[in-house]
């Protein structure tokens, strides 16, 4: 009964998107480094970065645009160091993911505790605000969840089809597919596989920091050390569950989200208050590796997803 | 560019590359000293000797490389068979569990015989977790890296549930810690009087062990084997499902002993701050080493300095502490970089 009455909430719906956005950003940047053949292991890092510079930016006067560019600027930059590292180098992407990841948060937390060493509550930002999208957002239900959000919200749902259009209908979007499967029919066709894959992580890790910067532009106005809290990681098996493909990966955020929000109102419930709030934390690890499950054994990877490719090398 | 192999690397090569990359990561070091406003030598000079400039700083450096030792071990073992074990973390807190579950009057035994015990019982526990990530990915096919990530998180709530539930200190005024162990449950120090306990030894022990199974024994060949070509080593009739298993259990159960030595020799007890971040760090620990078992002390009492002398120096000099983790993930990359680059050349073209 209470389940039904909150599935036909609008703040239930509303929440779903919410939660949803910050993911459809970072997995469809994190999707496009592995469509063009790189595992970006240092999505973690780069959402924290993303968080940071973007919350310091605003923090120290700047505009809430700015503080997205700053955020941007600050992944590619990340992006850049691990495409470096990986692609012409062909180093270990697992090892310099985690690397960047590091180095990332840490990077983050330094600055943070240098510009504010004396600071125990984290200092609050204006986010955001929410733009109602006239008559649209009147509708029940949907109105509230669609068209009852910020700009970085709506931006997200526009890179959807972004994305996709760019990926499937440009001849961009075939190079960089083709420099995930056959990087040697892609020199081939005299395009340079190195300089595809490293602009496509350089693009993907921007996303992921706009993804981040969301976090604190728009949802929570404060920096907080732990705050990404895996949602890297989350956005990495989102990226498996969706097949590679930016649009189901995207359903998945929302799917993954509307869980989120569901057990967040669960925990509110009768029943919930029998179980400790920690099984109901618990839930989106949980989904996250069920979702990895159900969609293995399924021949999407790309081919050359963690393979190097040094040119002249059979 | 490209790259091209080199087979005989020249002995410039092989030295002044990491002596590179090592000039790099105090480099940056200075730079963030400076960027705090502080001198760069004398937080340098501050970092070394608060990680080794008395017996104490000395002694605190080589406590903090125990858990780094255990988890640079999981790691180094789980990579050299290209298992991407990033679950340390977890490993290490279901070996902390059971050595309180078992550690706070279950067991009526000595000393003697219940410390073996319990460490036989936290290394099950740990290899059970990283079980479960492993058969995922040698029956369904599902990536580890992701899997044993997440699990690091739910191991976490799990131990909060544990710690505000059945394994709450009833005298513990509220806190969400565990009860503390009983007395024979406790790793003895090395010598009266000094603060250094037995999982040291115990942590010295695993990395010769470690060392005599890769280098010495079939399973440590095929461990190799596996990792530097799964196709051939299946083709060469090495069961490398059942290998990658065993390295499963072997680097779950490494990680565990972390846990209990963490507990069992310094702590007494179990809260949710017992690690921080150990699991992560013994990856940094495993690459510095280059897998190499023996190598991994020394890379952990490395890293172990470097956090124990930032904490020093933080107080002293006013630098965020954080400086050691950025210290460190520069080290790793320059590191990886740097060794790379004794084995191919760049052809600019």
């Amino acid at each position: 009964m209470e389940l039904l009455d909150i599935l036909l909430s609008a703040t239930f719906w509303a929440a779903t998107v919410r939660i949803a956005s910050p993911l459809i950003f970072a997995t469809l940047g994190e999707l496009i480094c592995e469509r063009a053949g790189v595992l970006n292991l240092g999505i973690e890092g780069i959402m924290v970065i993303g968080a940071f510079s973007g919350w310091m930016t605003v923090y120290q006067g700047g505009d809430l645009w700015a503080g997205v560019a700053v955020a941007m600027a600050a992944g590619m930059l990340f992006g850049l160091l691990h495409a470096v590292l990986t692609v012409p180098f062909g180093l270990s992407q697992h090892v310099v993911g985690l690397g960047v990841t590091l180095l990332a948060t840490s990077a983050s937390s330094f600055a943070y505790r240098l510009a504010l060493p004396e600071v125990t509550s984290p200092p609050k930002i204006e986010p955001f605000a929410v733009i109602a999208v006239p008559v649209l957002s009147d509708i029940p239900l949907i109105g509230p969840a669609l068209f009852q959000q910020t700009a970085l919200t709506y931006l997200a749902f526009v890179l959807i089809a972004v994305v996709g259009l760019v990926l499937y209908r440009t001849p961009l979007g075939l190079a960089v597919r083709a420099a995930g499967e056959n990087p040697a029919a892609v020199e081939a066709q005299g395009l340079s596989v190195t300089g595809l894959r490293i602009g496509a992580v350089v693009v993907g890790s921007g996303l992921m920091a706009v993804g981040g910067a969301f976090l604190t532009l728009s949802a929570f106005s404060s920096f907080f050390f732990d705050m990404v809290n895996g949602r890297g990681w989350i956005c990495i098996a989102l990226v498996v569950f969706g097949a590679w493909r930016p649009g189901k990966a995207a359903l998945g955020a929302v799917l993954f989200a509307a869980f989120d929000a569901l057990q967040i109102r669960l925990q509110q419930t009768p029943i919930g208050a029998h179980l400790p709030y920690q099984v109901f934390l618990m839930v989106p690890y949980v989904l996250s590796i069920l979702a990895l499950i159900l969609t293995s054994r399924r021949a999407e990877v790309p081919a050359a997803l963690m393979v190097a490719y040094n040119k002249g090398e059979r | 560019m490209r790259l091209e192999p080199i087979a005989n690397p020249s002995r410039l090569r092989l030295i002044g590359l990491p002596t590179a990359a090592l000039a790099l990561t105090v480099l940056v070091a200075s730079l963030l000293a400076l960027l705090a406003g502080a001198n760069p030598f004398a937080t340098l000079g501050l970092i070394i000797e608060g990680a080794a400039g008395s017996k104490f700083a000395a002694l605190e450096t080589l406590n903090r490389a125990t858990p780094l030792i255990f988890t640079g071990l999981a790691v180094a073992v789980a990579f050299r068979a290209k298992l991407w074990n990033i679950g340390a973390e977890a490993q290490l807190y279901a070996g902390a569990v059971v050595t309180v579950l078992l550690g706070t009057g279950a067991l009526p035994l000595p000393s003697v015989l219940l410390l073996p015990v319990i460490a036989l019982a936290a290394m099950i526990a740990g290899a059970l977790v990283l079980l479960g990530p492993v058969l995922l990915k040698t029956r369904a096919g599902v990536d580890e890296v992701v899997t044993t990530l997440l699990f690091n998180f739910i191991m976490l709530l799990i131990v909060s549930m544990l710690l505000e539930g059945p394994m709450k200190d009833p005298m513990g005024m509220g806190w969400p810690k565990s009860a503390a162990l009983e007395k024979a449950a406790r790793l003895p120090r090395i010598a009266e009087g000094l603060r250094l306990h037995w999982g040291f030894g115990l942590a010295l022990l695993a990395a010769v062990g470690v060392w005599v199974l890769q280098t010495r024994t079939t399973l440590g060949f095929e461990i190799r084997a596996v990792g530097q070509n799964a196709q051939a080593a299946r083709f060469a009739g090495v069961p490398v499902n059942r290998v990658l298993l065993k390295t499963a259990l072997l680097s779950g159960g490494l990680a565990a002993l972390a846990g209990f030595s963490e507990v069992a020799g310094l702590k007494g007890n179990l809260t949710l701050d017992l690690s921080p971040g150990f699991g992560y760090t013994g990856i940094i620990v495993a690459m510095l080493a280059l897998l190499n078992p023996l190598g991994v002390v020394i890379s952990a009492i490395f890293v172990a300095g470097v956090f124990v002398g930032a904490d020093s120096m933080s107080r002293a000099a006013g630098v965020p502490t954080y400086i050691a983790d950025i210290l460190l993930a520069t080290a790793l990359l320059s590191m990886v970089l740097a060794l790379r680059l004794t084995r191919a050349r760049v052809i600019w073209r």
